[in-house]
């Protein structure tokens, strides 16, 4: 009842919590099952490492060979660390996935997408200043917490097979460490997912080597569903896959959301996002400019944000521009930023 | 004209990647390679690059094999670019072994000056694949092999780097090989469609 109520209250593409829903958005228990508000999470930093580091060491050599530099090693060091400051890389994020939804977390390579998941993750750099507030199936969440749900309730599929152990045979990997009965169960765990992804018992045998690209995805994605999880979050999924496989794997993303799970997918092919996703949350400059439904893509005018109207532009299907319309600010400014 | 001709590829003596190949490529004309995964593009590419040297057959341009050594009139551009670059190198180095620079062009595919003293742990894999396509299009080639160039890099920068090596090919009148996944970019940029069966 009162998810029909709240229902009521936040209509398909109205505007709250900063984002609009795809027609079909549920709010399960009356609230978001993650909600990120105002995540900014920033670093100590030297300006830049040639400026810093290097010119310490740079001076040193050139103190130590008797040039006329009065400064010397100490007084460059004072200068090194006093260049150092604090750079925001992540900058008031704004993202919330609702019960069987996959939203698309888009945008260039360095935007600092990872650096979302793995603060949704509660994976923190000891470096790191973090500052916003989380919630997970409407319970707000601390760096303990969040470590807590990881692996369990927030699950992670990582980008690649180097994440898998190389000497360890997949079977086991998926299992994982377990006991007595908990091992039985686990073991059957694993063999009833192998068979619902289509993986031969004889893979769980297999070394990580010996998988080929789409056995390996099948094979993280089982690790993830080990512990039923609420949340997957899947960090560049199909790089590296044919369009066949690929799209394999988003299906089976979409799937885990059908199930009543929410899925935060981190590509920068926006093309296959677009395919799966019910919601895009685009990612420019450490920030989420626009979170919207994917519906919004079928025309630029649909977007609000420069960026999200110059990737659009940007699609192959449409023109593979960079000068279109209002493109051309953006991508000009974007030259100096050079985000990847 | 680049020609593959009958190439056959067995790198073990069993499992053969390649079986009697034939491919050609016009001058300006773009050819896209299609093919399901593990059918041997990637191969087919390298072999067409003179990367590797195929069990039979030959590769030739213009009628004239690849050389064995300088500058190849073919060159690949992979999807690895931390592979496809010496960690030992700065980049300013690097991009030197393809012959005189070209600041302008550097720029327009996005090649940072500041990058110059790196060495590829130093930058990013986006970063990388811009200095190999600069690499690649400041060796002025006649054909150039574009496997999977641009998956790596988000849909602006794609954009970006495709208006500039097409400009680069029409100016220099060189052919284009490519493999992509993207049915929409093979649209948008191929003259003509080859299907790669398996072996």
């Amino acid at each position: 009842m009162t998810e029909t109520m709240h229902h009521n209250v936040h209509r398909a593409q109205e505007r709250h919590h900063h984002h609009t829903h795809a027609h079909d958005t549920r709010h399960g228990g009356d609230h978001h099952l993650l909600q990120v508000e105002d995540l900014t999470i920033s670093f100590r930093r030297y300006d830049d490492a040639e400026r810093g580091l290097r010119r310490f060491w740079s001076a040193r050599r050139k103190g130590a060979a008797g040039a006329s530099e009065k400064a010397g090693p100490a007084r460059s060091l004072l200068a090194t660390l006093s260049v150092q400051h604090e750079v925001a890389v992540l900058k008031g994020v704004n993202l919330a996935v609702h019960v069987g939804e996959v939203v698309a977390v888009v945008g260039a390579s360095g935007a600092g997408k990872t650096l979302l998941a793995d603060a949704v993750l509660g994976l923190f750099d000891p470096h790191a200043t973090v500052r916003g507030r989380l919630w997970f199936d409407g319970v707000e969440q601390t760096a303990e917490s969040l470590r807590k749900l990881r692996g369990k309730r927030i699950a992670l599929i990582p980008q690649s097979v180097a994440s898998l152990d190389p000497l360890m045979k997949v079977g086991a990997q998926v299992r994982g460490a377990a006991h007595g009965v908990e091992k039985e169960q686990r073991a059957a765990r694993q063999r009833e997912l192998f068979e619902r992804y289509g993986l031969d018992e004889e893979v769980a045998g297999l070394y990580p080597s010996q998988l080929s690209g789409g056995m390996a995805r099948r094979v993280l994605l089982c690790c993830a569903l080990m512990e039923e999880p609420q949340l997957i979050i899947a960090d560049e999924p199909t790089v590296g896959l044919d369009l066949d496989r690929a799209t394999d794997a988003l299906a089976d993303l979409r799937a885990f959301a059908d199930g009543g799970g929410g899925v935060m997918l981190i590509t920068h092919d926006i093309e296959l996002a677009l395919r799966v996703a019910d919601r895009v949350a685009v990612f420019h400059d450490g920030t989420v400019v626009e979170e919207t439904a994917v519906a919004s893509f079928a025309a630029p005018e649909l977007l609000e944000h420069p960026f999200s109207r110059a990737l659009w532009h940007a699609l192959p299907e449409h023109g593979l521009r960079v000068d279109g319309g209002g493109a051309n600010a953006v991508s000009s400014q974007m030259g100096e930023e050079q985000p990847c | 004209m680049l020609e593959g001709r009958h190439i056959t590829y067995a790198p073990d003596g069993k499992t053969t990647v390649l079986h009697d190949v034939s491919l050609t490529v016009a001058p300006e004309e773009r050819v896209a390679l299609v093919a399901p995964s593990g059918a041997g593009k990637t191969t087919l590419c390298r072999i067409l690059a003179g990367y590797l040297r195929p069990d039979s057959g030959e590769v030739l341009v213009d009628g004239v094999p690849l050389p064995s050594m300088g500058r190849c009139p073919v060159q690949l551009i992979g999807q690895h670019p931390e592979l496809a670059l010496d960690p030992r190198m700065t980049v300013a180095a690097s991009l030197a072994e393809a012959g005189e620079t070209d600041a302008a062009l550097l720029e327009r595919v996005g090649v940072q000056r500041q990058w110059m003293g790196r060495y590829p742990r130093e930058l990013s894999g986006g970063e990388l694949q811009r200095i190999c396509i600069a690499r690649a299009l400041l060796a002025h080639p006649r054909y150039l092999v574009a496997d999977e160039m641009t998956t790596s890099l988000d849909v602006v920068t794609q954009a970006r780097i495709w208006a500039v090596v097409l400009e680069e090919l029409a100016a220099n009148g060189a052919g284009l090989l490519m493999v992509t996944h993207s049915p929409a970019l093979t649209q948008r940029l191929a003259t003509c469609v080859v299907q790669l069966g398996r072996p």
